[in-house]
């Protein structure tokens, strides 16, 4: 056969890559929006306004694309463990497999049953209720990002377990410290806020693109005050605890910290901070950087004072640490061009995200037509609306990349949990299948919002499926058939 | 093996008979979408059957899975990279058939409409053949090693007995969601399905003998538990027959139930014939079993404490939204 130098662990580690992060494009849009348009529902249902219920129903489009995608999706990961990484289930299995089946039972009948309870019974029920069922779907997808996170907090930070001696597999010995994880509480608010973030993001990009074209001007001026207040909100509260979470890694994992401030050498008890820089990988030296003092250490401590451990010290200390086990032949650096720059797309976005949120508020005040005559703002911010599919992405690139070389850290290494019995061209197939079906799907997604923007909040319903109930036909779904 | 390891077994069990009982009709509306259903709006109506509830179905399936990584982790890890193909397949059918639904009801054209129409019906098709192939296989032993590594190769999975079951869980399945049409529609639906059912019925007879005659010289099934075995076999043709009579007297719900516990007993009899086993090896000694494959009685426990705390919560919720949505969908004046 044909050798193009490809291997099974190569395979199910760009395959694992590659769906997840398609994954994750949907399940923070699908959480957030759930959010947002539970919002708007909610203030529907308090101010009586119809144009808050016209703003649910119109984004609860959107939401429901991205939520039947991110659904499908998520069923390759859940299978993806055994099917590519069964060594790893195998010895993970007594931890990994509680907080998995949890999030079923718990989260995912809670959503999956409350999103047709929402989506299909438009006016049958007090308003109130209704609203009480978009909430409930928004908890359910929220508390399945908690249980995952649970699950992936333990292969960033093993705790609450043993190592079973006649197995040599993970044991489960506490289930508070598996859920008390503090990995997992650093990283679970952030990952929220962010969803968040990206569905006011894409709302307020989307009204940006109608409101220069001067398109229901009313309606997409108030979707944008409710995606921007929320945007500003949670951009702020995901600005902090990402700082928190970042901090929280100096100690727990220095290697990742440290690779994304791009430190080879220990800093300096001025606390340099590259803002940008050049990296020789191979020969583990920063070759240039454009340095600004203390503010490393701002970062880190939040003071002027103190140093932190570059990957060079790093790298030994986990020598010393991990060689009697695993042997001395370990590569323990991370690839660090991908964190430096992950971490500064990340963070630069955050602080973007702050800054747009606070001008789109000042200049869409209700008296105020600024917003219809600053075109450019209007510009960037539909151009925005991409951005925090990129940041999210990087954020798993840094959690993830940044625990090379171990799939569960110090305890098991990637390259011994991939399944021994799968072939190369098995993953080859597979991989270029799920790409294929992945391309499709995203691109469809695109079309449909696209359309949906462009058919606008006054276009009936096209949820011809949604539609027809013997007597109690809501107006939202009207006409989609005729009835005898 | 301990009583917390049986109880797990046997829950897994439960997990999959619901889902063979749900999916089982979600399957099988989505199959009919094409050839059953003669035109858009027909089609509107068949999908709406299962609109509000094919997302919680499957996840009876999710459940299942994150079930068994939770309890047998060696059984989730062999019978998962072991059908790596197979579950493949399954997971694409499962994607398309999955968004097809909002797809096509968002589609401008025919063409494209007519597209995710046939994602639908090939996606559901496949899957629920896909299922059976995958059940069978696994009843008739595979070869696994001593690290409970299976390496199956086509002819291993792919043979007379695996197709038959395949088929049949198929022909279960469209039949059992054509008595789910004929409970949520009225006029020429409801007909139709009628009409369709009166011929599938004596297929599917034939499709269970011709299977349990296959199941006797496939499996040691017969051979190790003759009494349970023969048991179930006859429940199933029994359950069948009770459906058939309730497909010829027009008692719907009678026909409903016969098909949902039809499937429900497929899954007893595979359960009931692994036991004490999760996972049959051709050498009988690499055979994995319920003692050695599950987790440690920590994790056990305290799923079961989890378990049986949300799961009454979730039955709740879940057949309340069955009963919101329990009336008859309008029929579409151009149905005949």
């Amino acid at each position: 056969m044909l050798n193009l130098g490809l291997d099974i662990l190569g395979l199910a580690r760009f395959q694992f890559g590659m769906t997840t992060v398609f994954h994750f494009f949907f399940v923070p849009f699908s959480i957030g929006l759930a959010f947002v348009v539970a919002v708007m529902e909610t203030m529907y249902a308090i101010k009586g306004d119809e144009d808050y219920k016209k703003m649910a129903q119109f984004w609860g489009k959107m939401f429901l694309y991205s939520f039947a995608v991110g659904v499908v999706t998520g069923i390759i990961q859940e299978f993806q463990f055994g099917m590519n990484w069964s060594e790893y289930s195998r010895f993970m299995g007594d931890i990994f497999g509680a907080p998995l089946a949890i999030e079923a039972l718990a989260a995912f009948f809670l959503e999956s049953t409350f999103i047709g309870m929402w989506m299909f019974t438009w006016g049958r029920f007090n308003k109130w209720v209704h609203t009480l069922f978009i909430w409930l779907v928004m908890f359910g997808s929220s508390l399945s990002a908690l249980w995952i996170l649970a699950a992936n907090s333990f292969m960033q930070n093993p705790l609450g377990y043993i190592i079973n001696q006649k197995t040599g597999h993970v044991q489960m010995v506490s289930f508070g410290k598996v859920v008390g994880n503090p990995q997992l509480w650093n990283e679970f608010p952030h990952v929220i806020f962010g969803a968040f973030v990206t569905a006011a993001f894409v709302i307020a990009g989307c009204c940006a693109w109608r409101l220069l074209k001067k398109d229901h001007v009313d309606f997409y001026r108030k979707s944008l005050n409710v995606a921007l207040v929320i945007g500003l909100i949670f951009s702020l509260g995901s600005i902090a605890t990402g700082d928190l979470q970042s901090r929280y890694l100096i100690n727990n994992q220095p290697m990742k910290f440290a690779a994304m401030e791009g430190l080879y050498k220990n800093s300096t008890n001025k606390g340099e901070w590259a803002a940008v820089s050049g990296f020789n990988t191979k020969q583990h030296k920063t070759t240039w950087s454009v340095d600004v003092p203390y503010v490393l250490n701002l970062l880190s401590y939040h003071k002027t004072t103190g140093t932190v451990k570059g990957m060079n010290q790093v790298n030994k200390d986990m020598h010393a640490k991990y060689d009697k086990k695993f042997g001395s032949d370990m590569n323990y650096y991370v690839p660090t061009k991908t964190l430096f720059w992950s971490f500064r797309i990340m963070s630069g976005a955050g602080a973007l995200f702050a800054l747009l949120a606070i001008v789109g508020l000042i200049f869409n005040r209700k008296r105020s037509q600024l917003i219809m005559k600053q075109r450019w703002f209007l510009y960037i911010m539909g151009l925005c609306l991409w951005l925090p599919f990129v940041v999210n992405t990087a954020g798993w690139f840094i959690t993830e990349f940044g625990r090379y070389p171990w799939i569960v850290y110090g305890l098991l290494t990637i390259a011994d949990a991939v399944s021994p019995n799968v072939s190369v061209a098995s993953l080859l197939t597979t991989n270029i299948v799920y790409f294929a079906m992945f391309a499709i799907m995203g691109l469809v997604m695109i079309i449909l919002c696209h359309r949906t923007l462009k058919a606008g909040p006054d276009a009936e319903n096209t949820d011809g499926y949604s539609a027809g109930d013997t007597k109690e036909l809501d107006p939202y779904s009207k006409g989609a058939f005729n009835h005898d | 093996m301990t009583s917390l390891q049986l109880v797990w077994f046997i829950l897994i069990g439960v997990l999959f008979s619901g889902f063979f009982f749900l999916e089982g009709f979600d399957f099988g509306v989505g199959m009919l979408v094409k050839s059953f259903a003669k035109n858009s709006d027909e089609r509107d109506v068949v999908i709406k059957t299962i609109g509000p509830h094919w997302d919680g179905n499957e996840v009876w399936l999710i459940t299942a899975g994150g079930a068994m990584f939770a309890s047998f982790p060696m059984w989730y890890a062999t019978l998962f990279s072991g059908f790596y193909l197979i579950l493949f397949l399954i997971l694409a059918a499962l994607i398309f058939r999955g968004v097809s639904f909002e797809f096509r009801a968002n589609m401008k054209t025919d063409t494209w409409r007519s597209f995710w129409e046939w994602a639908s019906t090939i996606g559901s098709f496949c899957a629920a053949f896909l299922f059976g192939m995958l059940f069978t296989a696994m009843i008739a032993g595979m070869p696994i090693d001593k690290n409970g590594d299976m390496t199956a190769h086509f002819g291993d999975y792919v043979n007379l007995f695996s197709l038959v079951g395949g088929v049949a869980v198929t022909v279960l399945s469209l039949v059992h969601g054509l008595n789910f049409i004929r409970l949520k529609t009225s006029g020429g639906l409801r007909d139709r399905a009628l009409a369709w059912n009166k011929i599938l019925y004596p297929v599917l007879f034939a499709g269970e003998v011709l299977f349990a005659v296959l199941l006797f010289f496939s499996t040691d099934f017969f051979a190790k538990k003759p009494m349970t075995t023969t048991a179930i076999v006859v429940a199933l043709v029994i359950f069948t027959a009770l459906a058939y009579w309730g497909v010829l007297g027009n008692h719907e719900w009678l026909s409903f139930v016969g098909s949902g516990l039809s499937l429900i007993s497929v899954v007893v009899l595979i359960f009931n014939g692994l036991f004490p086993r999760v996972m049959i090896a051709n050498n009988p000694a690499n055979s994995l079993l319920i003692k050695n494959s599950s987790n440690s009685p920590y994790t056990l426990h305290l799923m079961t404490i989890l378990t049986f705390s949300i799961l009454p919560i979730v039955l709740i919720y879940f057949i309340w939204s069955y009963w919101v949505f329990y009336k008859r969908l309008a029929s579409p004046k151009q149905s005949a």
